[in-house]
């Protein structure tokens, strides 16, 4: 992963951004009900989606860490937590708006959809203090990508709970089964969707670019000292620090 | 499974000569019974308000528990031993969460006499709430069994088993305290009104025990 490549897609963000706000903004019709308050859908929807997707790779890195203790996947399955933990407060924020402009209540208990996700965003939030307190390096990354993995179990079960649980006031923005969305805002969930999806994926490539730099640049750093030290280049590649990954 | 009976012997047996947990939880369970007296200001309680305070007290009392269910093996080369005899991990998390469980059940026992005592609840069916204290109980123990490694082996033991286990046990205590509301009431509304979550509390301790299992052996791996 190259600096060029992350600017190629923070370059293809920003146009389907532009596209998707574009029909938001000029293009879709208000919905009839709701009017102009709806529209934050177009943010809130794909946010809680990817969010979720970004926690089951999460889990999925993790378990490859466990299987083959690649540093890599452990690295991986911290920065797709990291960068979904920070959807997840955007869920909660633009959710809560919406909800107090079309219910008229920041927060509804009774909704299970939000109760759950809260339950969901408050068990990732714990994988920080989870991570951070492990010193040893190679234990961190295993209890990480433990926890990773049983979270990312979690989430599926935790949402097929709530759908088999009744609910009478959060919409079912894909439901298909009263019809479903009419054409014009299809077509608009999905770029934006195709945005916040490359939001994502260019948000945890930079992270994971800066990362890999960072480490690289204390290898040579380490290099350098010892050469000067003892006189020739230690071919040795220090273990990376796992406090590092994401100290920040 | 002599291993599993042999690990839960030596835990029951450590408990037995040194009284460090259940004591402890039965103390807490009391001392926040009385809290709740004055804090709500209530002198008897009924409903989803008595399954709330007896759900959330079992659970506060099961984190103690959970913060010293690996303590002897950090202290007492515990950990070490296990991997020299060698001791299979499914082993070790079935023999923990085992032991989880005796301590909750006798810690239940006294908390719900203590709470009948104190808060004179109605009560529709002991059976049905004896049932879901103990998935309650399981959920905690298969959650905690997981947890407790982790948690001793971190630098901040105490502090991160409450914040792991409370979000991991929230859709456990909703199915609880959705069959233990109706059950705190002079008469027991119909079957079908609760089953969903007593399938969903089974399907749960099912599912992190399958988890745990699963993944005990990265656990313990080091």
């Amino acid at each position: 992963m190259t600096a060029r490549s992350v600017l190629y897609l923070a370059l293809a963000t920003i146009a389907a951004f532009a596209i998707g706000f574009g029909l938001v903004f000029f293009w879709v019709p208000n919905e009839a009900d709701q009017g102009f308050i709806q529209k934050i859908f177009y943010l809130h929807v794909p946010l809680a989606i990817v969010a979720l997707v970004g926690f089951i790779v999460g889990g999925i890195h993790g378990l490859r860490y466990l299987t083959t203790r690649d540093a890599n996947h452990d690295v991986r399955s911290y920065i797709a937590i990291h960068i979904s933990v920070i959807f997840a407060v955007g869920v909660l924020i633009t959710g809560a708006i919406w909800g107090k402009g079309a219910w008229g209540k920041w927060w509804v208990w009774e909704e299970p959809t939000l109760v759950s996700f809260l339950i969901v965003a408050l068990l990732y939030c714990t994988y920080y203090p989870l991570r951070f307190a492990i010193e040893d390096r190679e234990r961190q990354a295993r209890y990480a990508s433990l926890f990773a993995v049983m979270a990312g179990a979690f989430v599926p079960l935790n949402f097929a709970a709530v759908r088999m649980a009744e609910s009478f006031l959060h919409p079912r923005t894909l439901a298909t089964a009263e019809g479903g969305l009419p054409g014009s805002m299809k077509l608009t969930v999905l770029v934006c969707g195709i945005a916040m999806a490359l939001l994502w994926v260019t948000l945890a490539r930079t992270e994971l670019l800066i990362k890999t730099t960072r480490w690289r640049m204390r290898r040579l750093e380490r290099e350098l000292g010892e050469a000067g030290a003892a006189g020739r280049p230690s071919r040795v590649a220090p273990v990376v620090p796992p406090t590092e990954v994401g100290s920040d | 499974m002599s291993t599993y009976r042999a690990l839960v012997a030596k835990d029951l047996r450590v408990e037995l000569r040194t009284w460090q947990s259940v004591p402890a939880m039965a103390l807490l369970a009391v001392g926040t019974f009385v809290l709740f007296r004055f804090g709500l200001d209530r002198t008897e309680l009924e409903g989803t308000l008595a399954a709330g305070i007896l759900l959330v007290t079992t659970l506060f009392a099961g984190l103690l528990a959970v913060n010293r269910l690996f303590v002897p093996e950090r202290e007492e080369g515990g950990f070490e031993t296990m991997r020299l005899a060698p001791v299979p991990a499914a082993a070790v998390f079935l023999a923990k969460a085992t032991v989880l469980f005796v301590y909750l059940a006798i810690f239940g026992a006294i908390t719900l006499a203590a709470f009948a005592f104190f808060f004179t609840p109605d009560i529709a069916s002991l059976p049905l709430l004896l049932l879901v204290i103990l998935l309650f109980n399981a959920a905690i123990s298969v959650t905690g069994a997981f947890v407790s490694p982790i948690a001793t082996n971190s630098r901040s033991r105490d502090l991160l088993v409450p914040i792991l286990l409370i979000p991991l046990l929230v859709p456990a205590i909703v199915a609880a305290a959705q069959v233990a509301g109706p059950v705190f009431n002079p008469s027991l509304p119909a079957f079908s009104s609760y089953s969903g979550w007593l399938i969903a509390a089974v399907l749960y301790d099912f599912v992190f025990a399958a988890l745990g299992l699963a993944l005990y052996d990265f656990l313990l791996d080091d």
